[in-house]
């Protein structure tokens, strides 16, 4: 039996990036992966749709060439070309991975691992496999098998009809409309995919507002915007039934408390459900442990440790906010204590950034006004929108606005809400003030280059202190 | 041009001081280092030496005036041959110096040291031994310790590189002690002898913590004859090393019963941790360090300095430790980390004679413990009388931290300790 000081469970960001910093420290580490390394994010989530997006966007702005002066007779595009670039570029991260991971010595495992009890984990092939293909004895052991889209019954996906993430991601052909279901980041990054691809889309989500996790006027904002470039958005609806038939499904939906939008129905020839995930713990052998789960998610403490000993989780599967880099985070923190590194801070997850791409982009850290204000917080709150920042209006993208909301008492910087183009690069400006404490004098003291996005940030600061010079 | 001497900052929060005493008088010679002039803080004395060679030309401010500004004007040195009709006040050539405080200088006197174009020449002793002076602590975090007159440089951070964050500014309001605050109520105007600082601090303190902690009393004695000869045997055996001062081979060290109590304290902390807590309004603090203040008399008053992480030290090191901070302390030289902090605190009024007597809680601590002298007294045992060297422990506790049932417990292992000191060694 292989021993090591560490075995990582999922190969994902949270379970590479694990992997990389326990080398760095001397441990010697195993990483256990079914499928491919990267995880979802890298082969199925972020970066795919990324390049997806990308495609869109270039769409867009061929669209909108004429305003450039450029004239452009015809364009079409090649669905499968996109599709086979999007999947050339996961591929060629996929491989970078893998480079990665042998150059620190870090020994690959394939196989789906279980936990045994007392650091022993057996490894299988496939998941209903009993006999383990080889045991491992591990010192520390960190879950990282990330999560799964939540599985609706009689929405199973069926490649056809009803599409799951995977198959959004790799369309042998454009449907004619789409359902989305689920207005939250993976559902607005698909339905904005295919409205620029021509795709009539809508969205219907059960709560009452888009991107219900955003400050809710970058929601209204977000809503408004969607629907301007012709995505049908339903809030406050429910999906009641769908009949399958040839050629697509009826889809009957219910508006929530209006009467009046009550029953709805619906003819669309696809659907994909993006209503959130479920933690990846079903072939990890708890039973054999004494870790505790909280639903599907593994309950763990400020270090990731779970309720079994030497037994850590991080990333999706030891719950929410499911995204890469509080996964990635969470994997170093988690390998950082276990060194018995000093200066490991727990991670504070008022400072992990959200973003959804897609036209336009949305981009948050910290609190939204009314969670602020619930908090008990006295506000002072700017607003600056990008139609009065220069460089926006000389790209041509003047849609969308920064939000800063301030501690009345304290000038601390409690949140900041972006939405418009490329703001998912904007916000890290914002979550290093945040990390680094800054109240608002910084932020106004700090010279922001002429012309950039990025002035409005500082004029969104100064608004706060209705002190805006542009507007 | 003259030198312009002023009123340095000697600590980055220090905003005004008393001129304790000019040690130059004007027209003497200064030599780059000697000391200028005593500056009163409301902790200690410190010295401020003159960074240049030079002539004292005029002070400004005397000695004994009291909320001197940092950066005011305090006097002028005299360099490279000037003379007073140099000093920006001089009288018009011709007429007679104006002021007793202005000395004719004769230029034979005057050094001829390097110029320095530093406006001020002068710098605390203190800034010297603890370079580099910056603080690192967020914006956030000064911001609030600003807002709620915290003391930013007291705080330790936990940032990292001990940078001081939010939460350390947060931490120390709630276990807000006197000595993390800066404001200190205004100076009596009618009062005929004016209180120093320290005295107003530990007016302050001491009227806080009678007045909002429900002190409650636990007295035992305990036999301290084992005591007594395990420390004279470990004295005698003492090594020994040369002083070069006096040329003659001293002993390294000379354990006290105090430097025992101080480690017997920290060890029975340890097993009581209850005690090593602090009240704040909302949450009980508990310490991870075990740090115990000792109470030392000077001659301005009550200070404690503090022996960090006693419970780890050994009684040599405890005991040189002690004497160290003593002395610091009797000079009025001790630093703010020296002295701000601690979480039990040790008073011994034994060597005065005194049997025993009830301390008064040092707050945020939750204890202290007075200890009384050891006399010898008829104890019996067995049934028959016999004689026992007693000393007197008496506990003042913090009743809304520790319960009647914890003091008792911890004094027990006290007294354990005490009479059996062989019992540390478990």
């Amino acid at each position: 039996m292989k021993s090591f000081d560490l075995v990582v469970i999922g190969g994902g960001p949270g379970g590479y990036v694990a992997a990389i910093r326990a080398a760095q420290l001397g441990m010697s580490v195993a990483l256990v992966e079914a499928e491919d390394l990267g995880g979802v994010c890298l082969n199925w989530g972020c970066i795919p749709t990324k390049a997806l997006l990308k495609s869109a966007e270039l769409i867009d702005k061929i669209k909108q060439a004429d305003k450039y002066g450029i004239t452009v007779n015809d364009y079409s595009f090649d669905l499968s070309k996109m599709v086979k670039r999007s999947r050339q570029v996961a591929n060629n991260l996929n491989k970078g991975i893998g480079h990665l991971l042998k150059k620190n010595n870090i020994s690959v495992i394939s196989g789906i691992a279980k936990l045994l009890g007392a650091g022993k984990l057996a490894i299988t092939a496939t998941a209903d496999s009993s006999k383990a293909s080889s045991e491992l004895q591990a010192k520390h052991i960190i879950i990282a098998t990330g999560a799964t889209a939540r599985a609706i019954p009689g929405l199973e996906p069926d490649g056809k009809y009803i599409w799951s993430a995977r198959d959004a991601m790799t369309p042998k052909h454009l449907p004619k409309s789409l359902l989305v279901m689920g207005a939250g980041a993976i559902g607005m990054e698909f339905a904005s995919f295919y409205n620029s691809l021509g795709v009539q889309v809508t969205v219907v989500e059960a709560l009452n507002y888009v991107l219900h996790v955003e400050d809710e006027e970058i929601s209204n904002y977000a809503a408004k915007a969607f629907t301007k470039r012709g995505i049908d958005i339903k809030v406050a609806t429910k999906v009641l039934k769908i009949e399958r038939h040839e050629g697509g499904l009826t889809v009957h939906l219910n508006g929530g408390d209006n009467p009046a939008d009550a029953h709805q129905q619906l003819e669309v020839e696809c659907l994909i459900s993006a209503v959130g995930v479920v933690g990846n713990t079903q072939h990890l052998g708890l039973q054999n442990t004494s870790i505790e789960c909280d639903n599907s998610f593994i309950k763990v403490d400020q270090w990731q440790a779970t309720h079994e000993a030497n037994v850590y989780a991080i990333g999706d599967v030891a719950g929410a906010p499911c995204l890469a880099h509080k996964a990635s985070h969470e994997g170093m923190i988690c390998v950082e204590k276990i060194n018995g590194l000093e200066h490991v801070r727990p991670l504070n997850k008022a400072l992990i950034p959200g973003c959804t791409y897609g036209s336009p982009q949305v981009a948050s850290v910290g609190l939204t006004e009314n969670k602020a204000l619930a908090a008990g917080h006295t506000l002072k709150v700017g607003r600056f929108p990008l139609a009065a920042s220069g460089m926006a209006a000389a790209s041509g993208d003047t849609e969308g606005f920064i939000k800063t909301v301030f501690d009345a008492d304290t000038g601390e910087l409690l949140g900041a809400h972006l939405i418009g183009a490329d703001v998912t690069e904007l916000i890290q400006g914002f979550v290093v003030a945040k990390n680094m404490e800054t109240t608002e004098q910084e932020l106004m003291d700090t010279v922001f280059a002429h012309p950039s996005i990025s002035e409005a940030m500082h004029e969104s600061v100064l608004d706060a202190y209705t002190r805006a010079i542009h507007i | 041009m003259p030198i312009e001497i002023k009123m340095p900052a000697i600590t980055p929060d220090f905003d005004v001081g008393n001129i304790s005493s000019w040690d130059k008088a004007v027209g003497d010679k200064v030599a780059k280092g000697d000391v200028l002039v005593a500056i009163e803080t409301d902790k200690a004395v410190i010295e401020v030496e003159a960074e240049s060679a030079g002539i004292l030309g005029q002070i400004v401010i005397p000695a004994g005036t009291d909320d001197v500004a940092v950066h005011s004007l305090i006097g002028y040195l005299l360099i490279d041959n000037e003379t007073i009709a140099d000093l920006p006040n001089a009288p018009a050539a011709g007429q007679p110096a104006a002021t007793p405080e202005v000395l004719d200088v004769n230029p034979e006197n005057a050094s001829s040291a390097a110029v320095t174009s530093a406006p001020v020449i002068t710098q605390a002793k203190e800034l010297d031994d603890k370079q580099p002076q910056r603080l690192f602590a967020s914006p956030l975090a000064r911001r609030i310790a600003d807002q709620h007159q915290v003391d930013i440089h007291a705080l330790k951070g936990r940032g990292p590189r001990g940078r001081i964050l939010r939460a350390d500014v947060e931490h120390a309001l709630s276990t807000k002690g006197p000595d993390a605050i800066l404001a200190l109520p205004a100076a009596s105007q009618s009062s005929q002898v004016k209180h120093n600082q320290i005295r107003k601090v530990i007016a302050q303190r001491l009227v806080a913590s009678k007045q909002k902690i429900p002190h409650f009393y636990l007295s035992v004695d305990c036999e301290i004859d084992s005591l007594k000869s395990m420390l004279k045997e470990l004295n005698a055996n003492a090594p020994k090393s040369l002083n070069s001062t006096t040329g003659s081979k001293e002993a390294t060290y000379k354990l006290t019963i105090n430097d025992f109590l101080v480690k017997a304290v920290a060890k029975a902390m340890e097993q009581e941790p209850q005690v090593n807590s602090s009240w704040t309004d909302t949450a009980m603090l508990h310490h991870e360090d075990i740090d115990i203040s000792i109470a030392v008399s000077t001659d301005a008053g009550l200070i404690t300095p503090i022996v960090r992480q006693a419970n780890t030290k050994g009684l040599a090191s405890i005991s040189t430790e002690i004497s160290q901070l003593a002395a610091t302390a009797r000079n009025g030289q001790l630093q703010a980390h020296q002295y701000q902090g601690g979480g039990f605190t040790i008073s011994n009024l034994g060597m005065y004679g005194i049997d025993n007597f009830s301390a008064i809680i040092n707050p945020p601590q939750a204890c202290i413990l007075a200890v009384g002298a050891g006399k010898q007294k008829p104890v019996v045992k067995n049934g028959e009388l016999a004689i026992a060297t007693l000393m007197n422990l008496t506990l003042s506790a913090d009743h809304r931290v520790v319960d009647g049932a914890v003091g008792a417990k911890f004094l027990s292992v006290l007294k354990r300790f005490v009479e059996s000191p062989a019992h540390l060694m478990l």
